[in-house]
């Protein structure tokens, strides 16, 4: 299987991503400029967390506009799997890809530590390894996470099971406790917590890898059929 | 008023108008010497910034020298952008330390911002890709809504510029004390990982290469900055704001990649950022290094403000920006690189045989001056020196604190700011990016991995002024044992340091003599301990209103993790085990916490140190470590073993059942030096003590969340770790909130 790794002028979690993927799941991956406009081939596309273009009109705002983001839009429609993480979720909400948008966090700081964070749908292409509900421990480092959509976009969410990861203790006020949400084709992931820096016990948690194996699974399980 | 192209040379002398530019009469005079002439008012600028203290050391320099600055694993020691040191398999580690005093005392946000913006380039200018940041903090108690204020603004400063750039912010420390009300001390400290032939250095060689400059075009921020940042806080120094520089991070970050990419392409000569006195120290600097000259046409240079002056562009401290020296024809090379991430990269002279610095504009010479007389021939003041009366006073003072209720003790202490948890400031720094943060801040040392091998670096921050303020010549050697202490408690071996010594006016007899004898300490302890100074900063004139900080000399410290089994924390970890603690404690109470809180100042002896001791217990507890006998280490610090055991406990919400022998108050919240707090497994408990010869056995981990001290089988404290815990843990958030 065969990751991409999407740099933004900006990106900082790139490297972080990479690792994950190439070191402790062990699969192939490359680092992708954001001025490519061709990503057909790869199996999954990975936009990292960082502050792309500085987020200085609002985060993920400029980047959205990058040239790779046509072709992560085709790749979204082909069925490719696709994870935002932090600034990366926020490119995807800014996108249009995923609903919602981003404010800054309710106590306006940044916030970095590592969070309890519940599966709440482990019925996807990147959460089927969960246990539902379960409690996973993962960082998440944002100024602007505090995830916002309205009541009807919400039903929406619920409706087609598009709330995967919700927070134990809301940390920055995010509308219902949302951490992560997918579309509702359920190939496109956008998440707040950073999995990629929780795949070691030496750094205090691996519960960020199944969401990777998941992805590696689930490829594999539908490569195997077609082939 | 510095606009003023036309101001004749016989004006500047006529008017004495280098006085505004912080020259004194004999400078100038020592100029014109250099010169056979009177220098015109772009070279006068030259001049004022290159012989500021923050440029030229002239006042620190006699002193410095006193550092021990070599050691068999130096690479690189002072005079570089930081200093590098081996830490095997062909590979090694750039550190160094910096002040941001006065930028931040007028502009919190930005002047913060800039600090750690300023150390990165150090950092990777070397070659260095930036690993960690550390930062420490000396701010007035947080009683004044003004002092609120800088301490938030500094954070978010600090958070805004090194999230951005992807450097995990993983240490530091944050003191509070009155005496820094109207000048606060920001330091920040970077630490950079390098394949040892990757090392770059700041030289302009080879008659006939091209200079080149890389990054953000020039503004009007930052204009004498190095000058301001070498004379006194004032309440005029608002005016001042002009001097303060705008950070931009997203720019810093292109140029860390950038420049981590420049140094594999073999055009590239020398490399240095553009920092304190912007093009003209780097351009003076490289060519004084390599023993030639550099000619720039300023017209060349990229402004982002019109008409600007030459003296304006040359004294300029507009951040991000990078000065290259490259062979000539190959200018090509380096563009392309710089433009991959979306930079430029320029042409504007070249280096050529005479040792000058010889600067176009317009179509005419604007300054013709020697390179070695900016860099290299400022004036070296030996300054006064007077020991101040109440140095001697002090020694014979017998202290002893009045304390009823040693639990009520503990739970002021635990409140007190400078004790009490930092999460409120280290939960806004991004501490895990690059995902190598093994220990992260609230430990006595950050550890952070090195992906591929087995090995870790520790590091910390340290300086308690206060001790220094009673003694600088023994206060300077407790700082360097305590954060050698540090790195020993997570496992490592101290390398090398790095210091930024804070003072006040070198002018005045009492600071200058307290100057020198907390280097003479620091010298002394670096000896012993091994650790020699590989790079450093000093920031005078730390006074606000004729009211000095205390001497902070504070020094960063680096040390080898060899093993990753040997990381160890200072948070007990198991149940059951034992708890020692290492060294005895005396009376000493002077500069300590519970003397700030009894009455409320600082008086008597320091506590002493014994090199040789602290040398030992070093050797023994690392040992310990290494050979796996030792769950959890902490060092005994600020509020004594009573505040250790404390903070021992909070990670895990974990209880203690202790007995203790002697004079409660002494035993438990001396400060006495060169002692630790220990875990350690039942089993191992016979090979433990006989390794650590200073070892007292206090008690055992328990799990029922108690803090318990016996003496005599009676109670001396019995309190709730939870209490405990919520006292430390929300102290900083509650004094920040209330109105008062």
């Amino acid at each position: 299987m065969k990751f991409a790794v999407i740099v933004f002028p900006g990106s900082n979690c790139d490297r972080d991503m990479f690792d994950a993927v190439r070191s402790h799941l062990k699969e192939d991956v490359e680092m992708v400029s954001s001025s490519t406009t061709d990503l057909s081939n790869f199996d999954a596309i990975l936009l990292p967390g960082g502050f792309s273009h500085g987020d200085y009109l609002r985060s993920g705002a400029m980047a959205s506009v990058a040239p790779v983001v046509r072709a992560i839009k085709e790749e979204a429609d082909k069925g490719t799997f696709i994870l935002g993480v932090c600034n990366g979720f926020q490119i995807l909400l800014e996108a249009g890809l995923l609903p919602g948008a981003m404010l800054p966090n309710r106590d306006l700081a940044f916030i970095c530590k590592t969070d309890l964070v519940r599966v709440a749908n482990n019925n996807t292409v990147f959460t089927n390894l969960y246990e539902e509900g379960a409690a996973l421990k993962l960082p998440i480092a944002h100024g602007e996470g505090n995830y916002y959509c309205d009541e009807a976009t919400y039903r929406c969410l619920v409706d087609h099971h598009q709330i995967l990861f919700t927070y134990e203790n809301n940390p920055n006020g995010s509308a219902y406790d949302i951490a992560g949400i997918c579309n509702e084709r359920g190939n496109v992931l956008g998440m707040m917590p950073h999995p990629e820096r929780a795949v070691e016990a030496l750094l205090g948690s691996e519960d960020g890898l199944k969401l990777f194996q998941s992805m590696v699974a689930n490829w594999r399980g539908s490569h195997v059929q077609h082939t | 008023m510095y606009n003023t192209l036309d101001l004749s040379p016989s004006r500047i002398e006529e008017e004495q108008l280098y006085k505004e530019m912080g020259l004194s009469d004999s400078e100038f005079a020592l100029m014109k010497n250099v010169l056979g002439r009177v220098p015109n008012y772009t070279e006068t600028g030259l001049f004022s910034v290159m012989w500021s203290e923050h440029c030229s050391y002239k006042n620190s320099k006699p002193l410095l020298k006193h550092f021990p600055t070599k050691g068999p694993h130096v690479l690189q020691g002072p005079g570089e952008g930081a200093g590098v040191v081996d830490i095997g398999d062909n590979q090694a580690v750039v550190f160094k330390m910096e002040s941001h005093n006065h930028p931040s005392a007028i502009e919190p946000y930005q002047g913060a911002a800039t600090g750690v913006g300023g150390i990165l380039r150090d950092v990777f200018s070397m070659g260095a890709r930036p690993i960690a940041l550390l930062n420490s903090l000396r701010f007035g108690e947080l009683t004044t809504e003004r002092m609120k204020y800088l301490f938030k603004e500094v954070v978010h400063g600090i958070a805004g510029y090194g999230n951005c750039v992807g450097v995990p912010t993983v240490g530091g420390e944050v003191q509070f004390d009155r005496c820094y009300e109207g000048n606060p001390l920001v330091n920040a400290m970077c630490v950079g990982l390098i394949d040892q032939q990757d090392v770059q250095k700041g030289i302009a060689a080879g008659v006939g290469n091209t200079v080149m400059y890389a990054g953000a075009p020039t503004g009007r921020d930052g204009i004498h900055g190095a000058t301001f940042a070498s004379e006194e806080l004032s309440d005029a120094s608002a005016s001042k704001r002009p001097s303060v520089q705008v950070g931009d991070p997203f720019m810093e970050k292109l140029l860390i990649e950038a420049c981590l990419d420049v140094i594999h392409c073999d055009a590239l000569v020398g490399i240095q950022d553009m920092g304190a006195a912007g093009l003209t120290s780097s351009a003076s600097e490289m060519a004084s290094k390599a023993g030639t000259g550099i000619r720039m046409n300023l017209d060349d240079v990229p402004q982002r403000e019109e008409n600007m002056t030459a003296y304006e562009m040359m004294l300029s401290e507009s951040q991000e920006r990078m000065l290259l020296v490259v062979e000539k024809g190959r200018e090509e090379e380096i563009a392309e690189i710089f433009e991959r991430y979306s930079l430029h990269a320029v042409s504007i002279g070249e280096v050529i045989e005479e040792r000058v610095l010889r600067l176009e504009h317009e179509g005419r010479v604007v300054a013709d001056v020697p390179v070695d007389a900016l860099a290299e021939e400022a004036p070296v003041y030996v300054q006064e020196e007077v020991e101040p009366a109440y140095i001697e006073e002090y020694r014979n003072i017998m202290y002893r604190p009045e304390v009823e209720d040693m639990g009520e003790t503990l739970m002021t202490l635990l409140k007190q700011p400078t004790i009490a948890s930092k999460e409120w400031v280290y939960e806004q720094y991004d501490h895990m990016v690059q995902t190598n943060t093994v220990v992260a801040p609230g430990s006595d040392a950050a550890v952070v991995r090195v992906k591929g091998t087995g090995k870790a670096l520790a590091m910390t921050t340290d300086c308690n002024s206060r001790y220094i303020h009673l003694d600088p010549h023994l206060g300077g050697q407790i700082a360097v044992a305590e954060a050698a202490r540090n790195i020993i408690c997570s496992g490592g071996r101290p390398l090398a340091l790095t210091d930024c010594l804070n003072f006040g006016s070198p002018e005045i007899p009492e600071t200058y003599w307290k100057m020198k004898q907390s280097v003479l300490g620091m010298s002394e302890a670096c000896t012993t301990l091994s650790t020699p100074v590989i790079s450093g900063n000093v920031s005078l004139y730390n006074e606000s209103n004729g009211v000095s900080v205390y001497p902070t000399p504070v020094v960063g410290m680096v040390g080898l993790i060899e093993d990753l089994s040997h990381i160890t924390r200072q948070s007990f970890q198991e149940r059951g085990d034992l708890i020692y603690v290492i060294g005895e404690a005396n009376l000493e109470f002077s500069g300590s916490e519970l003397q700030k809180v009894l009455e409320d100042d600082y008086f008597g002896p320091c506590p002493k140190l014994d090199l040789e001791v602290e040398k030992r217990r070093q050797e023994e507890v690392l040992s310990a470590i290494q050979q796996g006998l030792i769950r959890s280490a902490h060092d005994v610090a600020e509020g004594g073993l009573g505040v250790a055991l404390a903070e021992s406990l909070f990670e895990h919400d974990l209880g203690c059942d202790v007995s203790i022998n002697g004079d409660p108050l002494t035993e438990l919240f001396s400060e006495t030096q060169s002692r630790y707090v220990v875990s350690v497994p039942g089993e191992h408990q016979k090979a433990f003590e006989s390794v650590v010869s200073d070892a007292v056995y206090l008690g055992v981990v328990t799990d029922h969340q108690h803090y318990c001290v016996k003496r005599e089988g009676e109670d001396v404290i019995s309190l709730f770790t939870p209490d405990l815990k919520k006292a430390w843990k929300e102290a900083i958030p509650c004094q920040l909130k209330s109105k008062d």
